[in-house]
């Protein structure tokens, strides 16, 4: 990022000037790393967004017709049901499959609910309230069967947890740079993979982009089609560097290293009287996003105590998905959330158990 | 060297980007450039080769299957 706005600073695409070509070539590499990251074969079907609710938009609202039916989770966060509630209102069908109290997903509840018109499944592939990774393969099968495209919120596991579209049957995935990936925040996208029609796909925005400027008209190739205006360059330069760390850590490695995190948390907040944890607490399908309530202390009251006499940050309330909240039955006074990586360290951990101990242990 | 350029035109910049890549992998002499204005009305830019080279470049673009617009001569 000190490298592009430092020297370079144009915008990408725009003119044929050095500075504007070195700036087209940052992104085309971020492309092409993103691509790599998620087993995509081409780099120009990998589009860059604010953030990842623009991209959900994008292919939600993009690719959605009133007619169509759309089937999601009741583990979903508001970037996807929001969209989906508005085009409700417009002629889409939507049905929401019933997760476990626990955040758990049967894939059979999905194929209960398919349809003739099925256009498109929603899932997110792990969830931000309770860490449960949801069974996205089967899901993608599924969708294939049936005809219907399998959309993925990967906000929670892109850069944490391994993902292949070709070999989890994703159509399309979304992205935020923000989180595992360790970019800034600006940047997100979608992976668009070589079952989505993007002819039938109209973009969310209309405008510059660089190429074919005598026309009026919106280009109908990628990545121009739905990349209009001056991108967030400088953020996706940052991306980029985020996504050479990732890969220089290893997804692998990292994915292996939360897992035995969420496992220590959870085990350690279980061991806690008057802890409630929620989730589906299988290790394999957990990543390092755990929720707990202590009795009957309200969530932000948790959170505050945390911050302020233990240097703990962390999320309390409803994490802008009541339907979580809902299907883990701690809506609405919702919950306590602490979000690891794999760069905090056992003693974090232990270091945050004992503050939740004393905290559970403390008369009100 | 040869003193004489074609240029490979494309529909998108991000497309002429991953040509270049593609022939600079291959050893190419090659330089993008502001696609000339007599060519085209685009804004964005295209591929410079030694015009020495055509058929090098073309069977790159058709081997590597990178979809282009066009083949143009340098004045």
């Amino acid at each position: 990022m000190n490298n592009f706005m430092e020297s370079v600073g144009a915008n990408p695409g725009r003119s044929g000037h050095r500075r504007s070509i070195e700036a087209a070539r940052i992104l085309f590499d971020v492309r092409e790393k993103l691509s790599g990251l998620f087993g995509a074969d081409d780099p120009l079907r990998v589009i860059f967004c604010a953030n990842a609710t623009e991209g959900l938009n994008l292919a939600i609202r993009g690719l959605l017709r009133p007619g169509d039916h759309v089937i999601t989770s009741s583990v979903e966060h508001n970037s996807v049901m929001r969209p989906l509630r508005r085009l409700e209102t417009d002629g889409v069908e939507l049905s929401i499959a019933q997760c476990s109290p626990a955040g758990v997903l049967d894939p059979a509840d999905i194929i209960k609910l398919i349809k003739k018109n099925t256009a498109l499944i929603v899932i997110n592939h792990a969830s931000n309230v309770t860490g449960s990774i949801l069974p996205v393969t089967e899901i993608g099968k599924i969708a294939r069967e049936h005809g219907a495209l399998l959309l993925v919120d990967a906000a929670q596991t892109a850069g944490c947890c391994p993902i292949n579209i070709g070999a989890d049957c994703i159509d399309l995935l979304v992205f935020t740079g923000h989180k595992n990936l360790f970019g800034p925040q600006g940047t997100g996208g979608i992976v668009i993979g070589p079952r989505v029609d993007v002819e039938k796909m109209e973009p969310l925005k209309r405008g510059g982009t660089g190429s074919r400027s005598e026309f009026e008209t919106q280009p109908d190739f990628l990545p121009d089609k739905y990349e209009s205006g001056t991108p967030n360059a400088v953020g996706i330069a940052g991306l980029g560097a985020g996504i050479d760390f990732v890969m220089a850590e290893g997804v692998g490695k990292i994915r292996t290293r939360e897992r035995e995190f969420a496992g220590r948390l959870i085990a350690g907040l279980k061991d806690i009287e008057n802890v409630t944890v929620y989730g589906g607490h299988n290790p394999e399908l957990q990543t390092a996003t755990v929720s707990f309530n202590i009795r009957d202390m309200e969530s932000s009251e948790v959170a505050m105590l945390l911050d302020e006499e233990y240097d703990i940050m962390c999320r309390p309330g409803l994490h802008c998905s009541p339907a979580t909240h809902i299907t883990i039955g701690t809506f609405p006074a919702g919950a306590v959330r602490f979000g690891l990586s794999h760069l905090n360290t056992e003693e974090d951990i232990d270091t945050a158990l004992s503050a939740v101990r004393t905290l559970a242990g403390r008369g009100r | 060297m040869s003193s004489e350029f074609g240029v490979v035109l494309f529909e998108s910049t991000t497309a002429a980007l991953r040509a270049e890549k593609n022939a600079v992998r291959a050893g190419l002499k090659i330089k993008l450039i502001p696609v000339p204005r007599h060519l085209s009305s685009e804004c964005g830019f295209c591929l410079r080769f030694e015009w020495d080279d055509r058929e090098k470049v073309e069977s790159l673009l058709r081997e590597n299957n990178l979809k282009f617009d066009g083949i143009e001569k340098l004045a």
